[in-house]
């Protein structure tokens, strides 16, 4: 599985990211940094859902966001 | 060719090019204007043959801004121009300055304000010698009175420039750029390759022996008392550049009234003091060679001793006021002005120069 | 996203997109959903992909983006208003085994500095510009700008840019794509994913260009400012698409590779 971190010292809260998600699993969270900006976060179980698709991390100007991908699950088999 | 021991018939234009040539100027850019076209024209030549590069802005402010970037980048360069000119440079001086990077300008100086003439004038002498742009900050300032002072000038300013980090300005004029007189031209220099190491852009290694952190070269200083920091800094290089400052003196020992005058008027003036001494005239002369920083102790000296002074200046009265704050103590000066378009021969200073020797 | 970065978790996962090498690890101070910063992360990730960071001689402008200096982490310097075409040559001439960049607004580059592009341009100067479009003054806080829409309201245009008041706004990849020296000149837009990543291969283009001795390289991105526009960033991103795009078209305006006219460009260079 894929995944992302978010940088809450980076995030400047612009919510470009939320826009661009194609499985729409990021969103403004209810914490707020120390620059003052509501921070966007995945809710843990919604994490599974990333693609790793680096759409976020395209868009973000803060570049808040990194991506990490998974191996994909057939290569076991 | 600026090697050969054997003395060149050359233009004061053409002396400050092959100066500025021998002393391993690498990059020249220029834009035409009466009466300095001569210097481009040398350089898109002679430059380029001896592999450097020429570059004919589309405009002073262009010239002025790529002389900013070769400069920053420790690459021995230049601009010239003249007065109109040098008001559009001075968008960029203020830069490099304010950032402290090297460059030599050249002014030949013209009539102005405005379009003025195309004749000689030191009506930028406050220009020259109090920054000309905007903002805190001093340039050193030579004026050459021969065509053999230019090139020598010329050929010590690239040094002066980067032991400074600072623009050096010439200041002539119309007779001293198209006046055509011998000149002895001194070995060419060769130019430490590692000159500025501590300071060019060059791009930032980040791994090996010369790795270091990226230079960033910029005259912003927005933090707290960063900007008051900084003027300081420079404040204490003007400060030091005191010691340079050079003056001819004529006849000066036991003279009565000291004549100041500096660039052609300079030399204009001391054949008048020469005529006068020939009728045993109690005259002498000094001549500032360099404008900043103000061979004030000089003239304080003198003042000291008990002479009296009657400034020349082809302007309305600038550099007087240098001469009545160097001498204050002890004394004033009387002024001469020669007014624009005339081109004054010795002669012509002789009865001022007798008027002010009359008055006790 | 950057190919350099190959780091894997011990659990096997790849890190696939994360902050270029050349990309100084440091918050910026742009406003949030500023494009600024997408920009400058592109600039660094190609910097790092061609392997000229320490190579980089970087010219910075006026504006809010006079701070570039501070997140690329290559060697730079400071440049008067508009001049930075200008500088960015004296750099080049004095340096030619560089790699030389400017950076620029659209106050900068499309008014005070017109006279300095068009003739780095026309010159065929071998720098890179990257011009960011967000038609206005942002630094100075909302100013009319030459790219300023019209109908658009800026704090010197209160009651909207008017035709016949304040002229058109100015499209500047358009007119660079047509001087001597130009060698590669393209408009692409940073409002959407799929725009970034073709802006960026625009800015391989322009910065290659230079790279290979053929000419001056160009590139015009649409870009954002919430701040100084009045909206949210999601708004301003649609305002790119509905308004900016159609008057300012995306797209290659001149590639010397692709017209094989190169070769006379570096026939015709220093």
């Amino acid at each position: 599985m894929s995944r992302i971190t978010v940088s809450e010292e980076r995030c400047k809260g612009c919510l470009l990211c939320t826009q661009v998600c194609p499985v729409e699993i990021i969103r403004q969270s209810e914490r707020i940094n120390q620059h003052g900006y509501k921070v966007a976060e995945v809710p843990a179980e919604d994490m599974e859902k990333c693609t790793g698709c680096a759409s976020c991390a395209t868009i973000c100007p803060d570049v808040a966001i990194e991506v990490w991908r998974g191996k994909k699950p057939k290569k076991s088999a | 060719m600026a090697g050969n021991k054997e003395r060149l018939f050359v233009k004061g234009n053409e002396a400050i090019a092959m100066g500025a040539l021998a002393a391993g100027c690498r990059c020249f850019f220029g834009y035409p204007i009466t009466p300095q076209n001569d210097i481009p024209e040398f350089m898109s030549k002679y430059l380029v043959e001896a592999g450097g590069q020429f570059v004919q802005a589309e405009s002073e402010v262009a010239a002025a801004n790529m002389l900013l970037g070769a400069g920053a980048c420790g690459v021995r360069a230049m601009t010239s121009s003249s007065s109109p000119g040098l008001s559009l440079k001075q968008e960029a001086i203020s830069y490099m300055a304010g950032s402290e990077i090297p460059a030599v300008i050249v002014n030949m100086n013209r009539g102005g304000p405005g379009l003025g003439d195309i004749g000689p004038s030191q009506g930028d002498y406050f220009q020259s010698t109090r920054g000309g742009g905007h903002g805190d900050y001093r340039l050193l300032v030579l004026a050459p009175s021969s065509a053999q002072e230019a090139y020598d000038m010329t050929f010590d300013a690239f040094d002066l420039a980067f032991a400074s980090r600072n623009p050096v300005l010439i200041l002539g004029d119309a007779i001293i750029g198209q006046m055509k007189e011998p000149i002895t031209p001194r070995e060419p220099k060769a130019v430490d390759p590692a000159e500025g190491g501590d300071w060019r852009l060059i791009g930032a290694p980040k791994s090996g022996p010369d790795k270091r952190e990226h230079r960033i070269i910029k005259s912003l200083f927005l933090n707290d008392g960063e900007l008051a920091g900084q003027n300081m800094k420079l404040q204490a290089k003007y400060e030091a550049w005191k010691k340079l400052a050079a003056c001819e003196t004529f006849e000066v020992n036991d003279a009565e009234l000291v004549v100041v005058a500096y660039g052609s008027i300079g030399r204009i003036a001391k054949n008048a003091v020469r005529n006068l001494r020939a009728k045993g005239k109690k005259v002498g002369l000094l001549r500032p060679k360099t404008l900043y920083p103000f061979p004030e102790k000089a003239l304080e000296k003198l003042a000291k001793a008990g002479k009296r002074f009657l400034t020349i200046e082809h302007n309305l009265g600038q550099m007087v006021e240098d001469v009545r704050l160097s001498v204050r103590h002890y004394a004033d000066s009387e002024l001469f002005c020669v007014y624009p378009g005339n081109m004054p021969s010795p002669d012509d200073f002789e009865a001022p120069i007798l008027r002010a020797l009359g008055r006790k | 996203m950057s190919k350099a970065n190959t780091t894997v978790a011990p659990s096997g996962e790849e890190l696939v997109f994360t902050r270029p090498a050349s990309l100084v690890d440091r918050p910026t101070h742009y406003c949030p959903g500023c494009h600024h910063g997408i920009a400058h992360r592109l600039v660094a990730e190609l910097l790092d992909e061609m392997g000229v960071i320490e190579n980089t001689i970087a010219v910075a402008s006026i504006g809010c983006s006079v701070f570039l200096y501070n997140y690329i982490d290559a060697d730079g310097v400071e440049s008067p208003h508009g001049r930075a075409p200008a500088v960015a040559t004296g750099v080049k001439r004095a340096r030619p085994d560089k790699f030389v960049f400017t950076y620029q607004g659209d106050g900068d580059l499309a008014s005070i500095g017109m006279a300095e592009i068009i003739h780095a341009a026309n010159r065929g100067e071998r720098i890179s510009v990257v011009f960011i479009n967000n038609t206005v003054y942002g630094m100075t806080g909302g100013q009319m700008a030459p790219t300023t829409l019209i109908g658009q309201k800026t704090t010197t245009c209160p009651a909207g840019r008017c035709l016949e008041r304040e002229g058109a706004p100015i499209r500047m990849a358009e007119i660079i794509a047509h001087l001597g020296g130009t060698a590669f000149c393209a408009r692409g837009s940073l409002d959407s994913v799929k725009n970034i990543r073709q802006a960026k291969k625009y800015m391989r283009q322009a910065f290659e260009v230079q790279a290979k001795g053929f000419g001056f390289g160009f590139v015009e991105l649409l870009s954002g400012c919430p701040t100084n526009w009045r909206m949210t960033p999601v708004a301003a991103n649609k305002r790119i698409a509905d308004e900016m795009i159609p008057y300012f078209p995306l797209g290659v305006y001149r590639d010397v590779v692709a017209d094989g006219t190169c070769g006379s460009m570096v026939a015709g260079g220093e």
